[in-house]
């Protein structure tokens, strides 16, 4: 099994991953590391222009954007995630 | 609408063009308009009893039926739903795949005549080197121009949705005081982390070169405006991340922004339509292309990039400025 493969192998997972997680910074994250893993396949299929695009673009600026989308709503934030588990807590006691 | 409600709507609004708009009714008169205004004949009243004892009647089904475990096979048959449209979904496009041609192959639909003559004769037409932004900037200028415009018009829409208002600032205290406020979404932040400072002082003036060279040399090698301007943009927020925004504001804010991106779009457009015109009417440009392999060759390209690079950086830059802190 070639480098190529292996790459291959670590989008779809990676693509898998993005969509699978349950936090939105998270998934931003795995999105990014999509991006950086197909400039690499790019460099391999021969078209560097979009290797550098991919790079730049993708896993830079539109994961920075998304991340600065979610604080503007609110979607990271320490107390959220402390609410959260609160209430799971809270909902398991009461269940007991 | 009867025209009973017509006549008190009528009378309501004589009421308000009579008085000075500033002045607040007495609670007794909201009450008054407040009666006259919803007050129902009998068959809306009769009307609105039906409704409500028909939603009643819907509630306590829905109680019931959550009461007996419907929500859970609800939610088991959306799974089950779910998994079964993407396992269709999946066959289809496997199956539709396997028509197509391998990946590289001779026979490949895009071996046509379109891609031979860039391939064949794209050097001697463009003087560029790098056959991609011969393409893009030449043979396709016009798409070209019409993604630097569409990114334009998304700046223009960040801009009027996430410019901060000042002038609501000025009179409205709650709004000024929504800036700074701890639950603005950049209140519990690090403000000066040693490590991400470190990093940019050593990062930033390398990324940003990289992009001025990515730019410049678009038509030499891979890489052209939309790429370095994106890397440049990138250098930009990093060091506005680190930093703070004092320094970039020091020769970037909202009239430089303003100012290159017009610029530069119109810089483009009027060189377009230049070479449009002497394309269409057989006239030789007298723009040189140059040698090829020269950094001042393949005439118009480098322009070109150099403005496609000037909006690219600029927009994504402001990007950034408009979702931190609504402002240039």
């Amino acid at each position: 099994m070639g480098f190529m493969q292996l790459l291959l192998i670590l989008l779809v997972i990676c693509a898998a991953a993005t969509a699978l997680s349950d936090n939105l910074l998270v998934s931003v994250i795995i999105y990014m590391s999509f991006s950086l893993l197909m400039s690499i396949v790019w460099i391999f299929m021969e078209s560097p222009d979009l290797a550098i695009t991919e790079a730049a673009v993708g896993a830079g600026i539109t994961g920075l954007l998304m991340i600065l989308a979610l604080k503007k709503i609110h979607a990271i934030d320490a107390r959220n995630e402390l609410k959260k588990k609160k209430d799971k807590n809270g909902e398991d006691e009461t269940h007991e | 609408m009867s025209d009973d409600s017509r006549s008190v709507l009528k009378q309501l609004l004589d009421r308000l063009t009579q008085e000075p708009l500033d002045r607040h009714m007495s609670e007794q008169e909201t009450a008054e308009a407040g009666q006259d205004f919803y007050t129902y004949n009998a068959e809306e009243q009769r009307r609105y009893e039906a409704e409500h004892s028909e939603e009643q009647r819907v509630e306590g089904l829905l109680r019931r039926w959550n009461r007996s475990g419907g929500e859970k096979q609800a939610r088991g048959l959306y799974k089950l739903l779910c998994t079964l449209i993407m396992l269709v979904f999946l066959a289809v496009m496997l199956y539709t795949v396997s028509f197509l041609p391998g990946f590289g192959s001779a026979e490949h639909p895009i071996n046509n005549d379109v891609s031979r003559r860039y391939i064949e004769q794209g050097l001697q037409e463009t003087g560029a080197v790098n056959i991609v932004t011969g393409m893009i900037l030449d043979y396709r200028a016009f798409d070209t121009l019409g993604e630097s415009t569409v990114l334009f018009t998304a700046a223009i829409v960040v801009l009027l949705l996430l410019r901060r208002d000042e002038e609501s600032e000025k009179w409205s205290p709650l709004a000024a005081e929504a800036v700074r406020a701890p639950h603005s979404d950049n209140f519990y932040e690090p403000q000066h982390d040693s490590i991400l400072q470190g990093s940019a002082r050593i990062l930033v003036p390398v990324i940003l070169l990289f992009g001025v060279y990515i730019v410049l040399n678009g038509h030499l090698s891979p890489g052209g405006g939309f790429s370095g301007g994106a890397i440049m943009g990138a250098g930009l927020t990093l060091w506005a991340i680190a930093f703070g925004f004092d320094d970039i504001r020091r020769f970037f804010t909202y009239k430089t922004y303003q100012r290159v991106v017009l610029l530069s779009l119109l810089t483009y457009a009027l060189s377009k339509c230049y070479s449009f015109y002497t394309g269409a009417n057989h006239i030789e440009s007298i723009i040189p292309l140059g040698t090829p392999g020269a950094i001042l060759s393949s005439g118009l390209i480098l322009v070109l990039n150099i403005c496609v690079g000037f909006i690219v950086t600029c927009t994504m830059y402001c990007f950034y400025a408009m979702f931190r802190k609504g402002e240039l």
